[in-house]
């Protein structure tokens, strides 16, 4: 079909399934929707919206058909994106396994595995967690030490997990485990799946800055794990845990580009004021909300770059690292002038008129989007190692 | 919309790149020690001339090779990493503003200049900062008197097209250099180059060679926006080198029996820049489609990436000298001349707080 023809049927599929509450931007976590067993729609809407884009696979709009997927081309699958953005349009299903197991599982996985794994993960059957770090391992992720012991056909993983996003929520798990512990510490990682009902897995939520517990301690006591459920080959989990994470990174990236649309300016010609000549009251805090929309329009105009890049045959490969870093520094930017500019009634933590100390919260959260998915200081160590080529 | 060069648009890159192997940096540091009172090379500017560079942006009814302002970003941005000095950008930025706003008469002195390699010097600033609204020129009676500053190319220029003061705002006109009254005053700057302040001193102006009379203020903008693209474009192609050269010497150059760019403090700082480059890359060539292409967004696109890259540019430059050390500090090394056109290129036209402010204005606060 024509890109344009396509045009047309994706607008009239939205205007008939994305209802008007759909299309407001989303304010906290309640908005959205991640699937898996414990899952609830907030509203009918919100059930109605995410059933129509699943049915039709758009949650995952360029996966393959036959899981389950759009299986749409990237030209059509960057019309769909356009006129979700175009018109506001949520995200129907949030999700890890769409933003980082899905690709590996594409790029690693066998047949097999696709099978069993894709469809729970488009349909939003399934909610996975990321368990990655350890409370020895974070930015040295290799030096990881939950192990997992070959007993026959199944291994048995004993350790310990932290800051594992949404632990507690989960169906289930990609882990990274220790096979080996004979050579090289990147060698001797194995790549697991790890079903969250099975006998020894525990979560413990953790109380973050923003007074949340999105994340958890995950513990491993005798857990047995079929050697089935290996992505990848047996002590050859490295390649595949660093793949997830370029898409991991630029997926992070991404959630702070679309939020590119409210203009900070807004919140400050409201709370600040301006002068008879429109321009804003504090004119210091006016310069910096005009370089960050600057560097912000510019992040996001690199970022259709690269897709277009990537479009034309190029790889994107480290450069999700520097996409990573920039885009996390950026929102964590923009939430330190939200405060300068909302004032007061941004600071308080908690109380109806407050909207329960939304923009206080999230400020405290953006903090992590530089430590989440590798820190800055580690993306900076991969630009200038693998982009620039400087030595170690 | 399109990031990515077309066949024709690589091959225009690849032949400006041919050309100017022959202006490397060397080339303005000869310029500059033997005192050349052009302050470029006109072998180089006639070659230009001959390959119809300052027609790229033209359409072909102007005998144009048509490539739009797209073309213009793709070549002066090779000039920007040569650090080449032509009246290629007072030539290009007069052909963007009359091929827009110009009348029959203003086209065919266009389009004479272009294939002779004559030059129309675009007179705006007056005084110490580009501030296009301040406009002390005027004309009383048919004559204007005024004076005007940091004019690119005027010591070579057969015309100059100037902006001055009326009842009813601004106007900008077409004067022939050689009419009664003109006075250049040529003076040498810290990028190697000659910028002048021209006087009129009851110069007659010739109703008919005003650019599109009452339109001023949008022929005043439009200059600005053009100056905008082709200035970051050649600021991207500067930072782009500065950098290029600074990573080279990192890995190179040995302290503490270790090459300097194996120290992570260094590391994180390039790291840093690699990404501002690649943002500012962006915005240009983000605001050369929209200007090309007409869009309401342009001006302030044209304003985001001159602010963008001028931003970037200094501290590009800035990272070189502190990288290299004691050498960067030498006229010996080239870095530093990339330092210093960096701070000219990076105020002509407007630099980062003008363009910053109309963005923010254009944003409605
Ligand atoms: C919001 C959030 C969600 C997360 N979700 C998950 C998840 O779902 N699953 C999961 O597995 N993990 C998750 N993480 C964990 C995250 O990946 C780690 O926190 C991160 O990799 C850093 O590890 P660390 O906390 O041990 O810090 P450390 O590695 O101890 O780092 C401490 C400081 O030292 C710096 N540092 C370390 N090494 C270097 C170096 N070589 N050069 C320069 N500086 C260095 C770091 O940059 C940092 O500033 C999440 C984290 C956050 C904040």
């Amino acid at each position: 079909m024509s890109l344009d023809q396509f045009r047309e049927e994706v607008v009239d599929f939205l205007e008939a399934n994305c209802l008007k509450s759909m299309r407001k931007p989303i304010l906290d976590e309640s908005d959205t929707y991640w699937g898996g067993r414990n899952a609830t729609f907030k509203n009918e809407d919100q059930e109605k919206w995410f059933h129509a884009m699943a049915e039709k696979g758009w949650t995952t709009p360029t996966w393959p058909a036959k899981y389950g997927g759009g299986g749409l081309s990237k030209e059509h699958g960057i019309v769909l994106k356009k006129e979700m953005t175009r018109l506001g349009c949520r995200p129907p299903l949030l999700s890890f396994g769409i933003w980082m197991l899905g690709p590996a599982l594409l790029k690693f996985g066998s047949e097999e595995q696709r099978e069993e794994h894709l469809p729970g993960i488009i349909k939003g059957e399934v909610r996975w967690c990321q368990g990655y770090s350890e409370p020895g391992a974070g930015s040295d992720l290799a030096g990881l030490q939950t192990s997992a012991i070959s007993d026959g056909d199944h291994y048995i993983v004993n350790g310990q997990k932290v800051w594992t996003s949404y632990a507690d929520q989960a169906d289930k798990i990609f882990a990274l485990t220790r096979t080996d512990n004979s050579s090289k510490k990147q060698i001797g990682i194995t790549f697991l799946l790890i079903d969250m009902l099975t006998q020894g897995v525990s979560t413990r939520p953790i109380k973050l800055i923003s007074g949340k517990s999105p994340f958890c301690e995950t513990f491993f006591d005798n857990v047995r794990v079929p050697k089935a459920n290996v992505i990848g080959d047996e002590n050859a989990g490295w390649t595949v845990a660093k793949y997830l994470l370029t898409h991991e990174r630029a997926s992070i990236a991404g959630a702070s580009d679309s939020d590119v649309m409210t203009p900070i300016s807004y919140y400050a010609k409201s709370k600040v004021g301006v002068d008879k000549n429109g321009v804003l009251n504090d004119v210091m805090l006016r310069s910096r909300i005009a370089e960050w929309e600057m560097d912000a329009a510019s992040f996001k105009f690199t970022m259709d770059r690269y897709a277009q890049e990537m479009k034309a045959g190029q790889s994107i490969g480290a450069k999700s690292s520097f996409m990573k870093y920039y885009g996390g520094e950026l929102n964590k930017k923009k939430y330190e002038l939200r405060l300068e500019c909302e004032g007061r009634t941004s600071l308080a933590w908690d109380g109806e008129g407050f909207k329960g100390g939304k923009v206080a919260r999230q400020f405290c959260r953006t903090k992590g989007n530089s430590i989440e998915g590798g820190t800055s200081e580690i993306q900076l160590n991969i630009v200038a190692k693998h982009i620039l080529g400087l030595p170690s | 919309m399109s990031y990515v060069l077309t066949e024709e648009q690589e091959f225009l890159k690849s032949s400006a790149k041919d050309l100017l192997k022959e202006a490397p940096v060397a080339l303005v540091r000869e310029l500059r020690d033997n005192q050349n009172e052009l302050g470029y090379s006109s072998d180089l500017w006639n070659a230009m001339v001959e390959m119809g560079w300052p027609t790229t942006a033209l359409s072909e009814d102007l005998g144009g090779l048509d490539f739009g302002l797209k073309g213009l970003n793709i070549l002066m941005e090779e000039c920007g990493r040569t650090l080449s000095n032509s009246p290629l950008f007072s030539s290009l930025l007069a052909g963007l503003v009359i091929q827009k706003y110009g009348g029959q008469s203003h086209k065919e002195v266009l389009t004479k200049a272009v294939s002779e390699g004559a030059t129309i010097a675009i007179a705006i600033q007056e005084g110490q900062h580009y501030q296009p609204k301040n406009n002390g020129t005027s004309v009383i009676g048919g004559a204007m008197s005024g004076s005007k500053t940091m004019v690119a190319d005027a010591h070579v220029a057969d015309h100059f097209l100037v902006s001055y003061n009326t009842d009813n705002g601004v106007e900008v006109v077409l004067i022939d250099a050689k009419s009664q009254g003109v006075s250049i005053s040529k003076e040498f700057y810290m990028d190697s180059r000659f910028y002048s302040t021209v006087t009129f001193d009851q110069v007659a102006v010739d109703e008919k060679e005003v650019l599109s009379a009452g339109k001023g203020k949008s022929v005043v903008s439009y200059i600005t926006n053009c100056a905008s693209i082709l200035i970051s474009s050649e600021l991207i192609g500067l930072m782009t080198e500065a950098f290029e050269r600074t990573i080279a010497y990192l890995k190179e150059r040995r302290q503490f029996d270790k090459v300097i760019g194996s120290f992570q403090g260094l590391q994180h700082r390039a790291a840093d820049l690699y990404g501002e480059i690649e943002v500012a890359k962006s915005i240009v060539l983000k605001a050369v489609d929209a200007l090309d292409e007409n869009d309401i967004m342009a001006p302030a696109l044209c304003s985001m990436a001159m602010a963008k890259t001028s931003k970037v540019a200094k501290t590009a430059t800035n990272e070189g000298v502190q990288m290299y050390g004691g050498i960067g500090m030498t006229d010996d090394e080239e870095i530093g001349f990339f330092l210093k056109r960096a701070r000219v290129a990076a105020s002509l036209f407007g630099g980062y707080t003008y363009h910053l402010n109309r963005f923010a204005k254009m944003s409605g606060y």
